[in-house]
This record gives structure tokens, sequence and C-alpha cells, in this order.
């Protein structure tokens, strides 16, 4: 049954390890010195909203290695992407992929990643959270944005705009809707653009780079994928002028190792950039998990 | 304009670099630079982010390319149309120093060898020129601190500092603009906000700006931080285009 007039809202039953709400990011402040944050895996983030029927840039949860457990006041629909975390409603389990309606008092149930490492749930109308700067994307750092400024915990209650609940038909008019599971491999390779300090690092390094695998540190986060693995070579030493910092940047550490750095990183930063990885190729480093092995490859070839 | 070094950053995002070093002439064709970017946006540029030395554009590849930015930067003549524009505001930061709003001016006196009174008047009379903002929301990176009173970081960095300290990290000064770790040495405060979401105009200051301090003792900060708790613009606080 419908209740008229009553916001729609979500429970957050169990937040698993990091849950937050995203957008597509906060722009235009970054010469303020805020970053822009947002979803990690943009490719899966799209195709939760698109299978809801959502107009691309709404609010959804992105969940880390484990997803949480909601349950929904009202009759939802709702979609997962990215990470499977092995959803089940009210113990029934129910596909990635799809829109799907949950009744109103259901539970959804994620659980720990069995491939990749980011999941998203979409629900249709969108987390209505309010914009701050523009935006509904957490941002940690500067606690601000998504809901609260923070993760999600245990007993919050997040409102749902609107998303035409109840509607048979237009679940029906949903479900013709498909995005294909990509599939997350254990070792990834990520073709990089060099620069902007590629001049910064000699051929050993260069070679080191290319040419070596590199392990996803356990500390690696929102803000970058640290890695582990060989040292990458610099003529001398990596720290410049501090200048500004992309997604996707390649900075090399004081002790030679590369973090890529992502959503949830700083605005401007004083390490060489080596490379800088291509924008398709940014969902793969949302998926990998600590342990799993990156390579580099240039784009385009030999080109630096 | 002529003398710009252009670096990829990815598939969506160029650095325009204008030189080398941390240098008043060299930011100063930044401002230039990233005021023409936000004024007269080539087609597809979406966000322009100023620093020390140089410009990073971030553009949409559908619309534009490395090779075409670059070529209407080179074409554009900025200089010209801009050399008495773009030459920021002065935004006046009342301060009280010492006491307990700045804690560790004795101790700098004291590794300075000058009073204390010495310390506030060689921080109050320049002018710093905000070079850039990073690190935190509102942070300004501040040039110009006079020598006689660079002080390294403190050994054990505080693990919080409230928002508004103004302090000394090696030759740099700044205000922090919310509560946060940091290793800087405390000689002030504040009771403006430097970063404030309530307000129509969240940051105090942008890139280009100066800032001057201004000495206020203790009954002027605390009739300052009353007015800005009541989103008032403190009595006495001037900010100029110059």
């Amino acid at each position: 049954m419908e209740q008229q007039g009553m916001t729609n809202t979500i429970e957050i039953i169990q937040p698993g390890p990091l849950t937050t709400v995203q957008d597509a990011g906060r722009y235009g402040f970054q010469k303020y010195g805020i970053g822009p944050s947002g979803v990690m895996d943009l490719r899966a983030y799209e195709a939760a909203n698109f299978l809801v029927g959502n107009m691309q840039g709404e609010a959804v949860l992105e969940a880390t290695l484990m997803g949480p457990t909601i349950r929904f006041a009202q009759e939802t629909i709702f979609a997962l992407t990215g990470a499977d975390m092995m959803p089940s409603l009210d113990g029934q389990s129910v596909p990635m992929n799809r829109a799907l309606c949950a009744k109103a008092g259901q539970t959804l149930r994620l659980q720990m990643a069995v491939e990749g490492c980011r999941g998203y749930l979409a629900f249709a109308g969108g987390i209505d959270v309010p914009r701050v700067l523009g935006s509904r994307s957490t941002n940690l750092k500067c606690a601000l944005g998504g809901f609260q400024g923070r993760k999600l915990a245990a007993g919050d209650i997040l409102p749902l705009s609107d998303g035409m609940p109840g509607s048979e038909s237009y679940l029906q008019e949903l479900a013709t809707r498909s995005v294909t599971a990509v599939p997350y491999p254990h070792e990834v390779t990520v073709r990089v653009i060099a620069g902007p300090q590629q001049d910064a690092f000699t051929r050993a390094g260069w070679r080191t780079f290319l040419h070596t695998p590199y392990q996803v540190s356990v500390n690696s986060d929102r803000m970058g994928c640290r890695l582990e693995g060989a040292v990458i070579e610099a003529k001398h030493g990596t720290d410049i002028i501090s200048d500004g910092i992309v997604n996707g940047s390649i900075q090399v550490t004081a002790g030679g190792l590369p973090i890529i750095l992502l959503a949830d990183r700083q605005t401007t930063g004083g390490y060489a950039k080596i490379a800088t990885v291509l924008s398709e190729d940014l969902p793969k480093l949302a998926q990998v998990r600590p342990g799993d092995v990156l390579r580099f490859t240039l784009c385009p070839k030999g080109f630096r | 304009m002529k003398g710009i070094r252009f670096l990829r950053a990815g598939d969506a995002a160029m650095v325009a670099e204008l030189g080398d070093a941390i240098d008043e002439s060299i930011n100063h064709r930044v401002q230039l630079l990233s005021a023409w970017l936000e004024d007269n946006p080539p087609v597809g540029v979406k966000e322009v982010l100023p620093t020390f030395r140089s410009v990073t554009i971030f553009y949409d590849p559908q619309v534009t390319s490395f090779q075409r930015l670059g070529k209407s930067i080179r074409h554009a003549r900025i200089d010209e149309a801009l050399s008495d524009a773009g030459q920021g505001r002065l935004v006046e930061i009342p301060c009280c120093y010492g006491g307990t709003y700045g804690e560790d001016l004795p101790e700098l006196a004291r590794l300075k060898g000058l009073s204390e009174r010495e310390i506030v008047s060689i921080h109050s009379q320049r002018e710093y020129l905000v070079y850039m903002l990073g690190f935190l929301p509102g942070f300004v990176y501040l040039g110009g601190l006079d020598e006689r009173i660079h002080a390294p970081r403190l050994e054990t960095p505080r693990v919080r500092i409230p928002a508004g300290a103004v302090g000394i990290g090696g030759s740099q000064t700044g205000v922090y603009p919310l509560d946060s770790p940091g290793g800087w040495r405390l000689i002030g405060r504040t009771p403006l906000r430097m970063y404030d979401l309530q307000r129509a105009e969240p940051f105090l200051c942008q890139a280009g700006d100066r800032i001057r301090f201004v000495p206020i003792d203790e009954a002027e900060y605390r009739m300052m931080e009353r007015q800005v708790a009541e989103g008032n613009q403190p009595s006495g606080y001037r900010m100029q285009q110059t």
C-alpha cells in the first residue's frame, strides 16, 4: 500500500565497512582545495542509474568489499551493479545488473564481494540528500556532502526521491533494460599516457614502471590505489613544486613506489607524476582488491 | 600567451606550465591565464586549477583536444588583454596574536631572539600573495614570509588545531581553515572563517589575492567572533579591489 505524501526512505541495518552516498562528483571547486570525490567506478554507476530509469547524475550507494543490509520503508525499484556482493531480498537470492522491486518492509542483504571491490546500489528516483556545492557526493576528508558528510552507520535513515513506485508496468518497462556484467580479474593491465613529469625518471625507471608487475597494497582506499613492487628510479628525486592532480595521476613518492590518485584525491601534490591512467581504464582500478596484480602499458605504444 | 609548456595529464586534462619556480611574476601569469580561461573558456574547458607555476585545465575530450586547446591558448592575447586585470584583491585578516590564541609565540620569540612584539610587527607588516589554495578547503599557500621569522615545524604535530589558527611552518605562514591536525607553530588566531559553507561566498580568499594580517586585541577578537557567528561581516574588516 502506498502511503501518499510520505517521503520514501531506506534504513541502514548494517552499514558494511565503507558505504557512502556518491554521484558523478563535485566539480568547480578544486581551485579552492575541494576535491571532486564521486563514484570510483563510473561505468558501474551509470549502469545502475540506467537500470532504475534515473537521469544520469543521481546519487547512489557505493559499498566497499562488503555491502550493507538495508530495509525499505515503501515499495522501491532498485538495481545492483559492480562487485557481486551476493544480494538477497528477505533471504531470497536476487540477481545483479537488472531492475528489481522491493516491497514495503523488505530487507536487502549484501555480503562480501565474491568478485571486484565496489558495489553500487541505485534506487529509482535517487537518494534525496541535499546537494552541497552542487553535488551529493560524500567528501570524507572535508566531511561534507552525502549523508552528513560521513560514511553510513547502522540506524541511518536516507530519504529517496519519488521514483514512480508501485507501477507494475513501469517495472516491466525497466525489465527490458540490461547491462552486461564485466569480469573483475585479479590481474589487470591499465593503459597510461606519459606525463606530466615523465622526464623526471631515468630510462631504467621507465623500464621498471612498464615491465614489472605491481601489487595492490592493503592501504589502498578511495583516495588512491597504493602499489607495492619495484622502485622506479628518478633522475633527481621526485619532489616537484606542487601542481594539480587529476583522476588517475600516477604519483611516484620519495620511496619510489607509485600511487594512483583516485576519487578522494587531494587537489594538488608535490610528487612527480610519471603518467596518467586513461579515463576508460579507471573503472578497472575501482574494482581491484588488495593483492591483485597491476601492469602498466603506454598508450599509444612507445609514446612518451 | 607565450612561454608556456603544455604537458599531458591523461586524456581529459592538461597542464599549462609557466615556469619552474615559486615566483611572484610567474604566479601572476598563472593568475592571468586562469582568469582568461574562466572568463573566455575555449569550447570544452570544464574546470581550471591554478597552482604555484602552472594551470591544470580539465576538458571534455569529446569536445576538444590537447592540441586544439594548446593552440587556442598560444594564440590568445592574454598578457595584453589582461595586463591590468587579475591583480587580485587585498584581504585584511584580523589576528589576535599570542596568549591563548597563539600559544607558540613565546617559544618562537625565544628561538628567534626577538621579542613577541617584534614578531607580531614583522608578521603583520607585509602583504602576502595567495599563490594557490589546496590541501584543505580554503587553505591558502602564501609567499613572502620574512626570513627573520622562518621557523621549523613542531617535532610533534598537534592532533587538533582550531579553525582560524594562524601559524608559521618553515618559510610559510597561513591560516588553518578547519579544525585539523598540524605541525605549524601557532602565533595567533583570526575570528574570520576562511571557509564557511553557510556563506554566499564560501571561500574568503582566492589565488591571486593578497593578504595582510591586522593585529587585534582579545576584546576585538571576541566582538568579531560574535559578529561572524551571527552571520555578519565584522566591523572594521575590509576587502578591497586593488
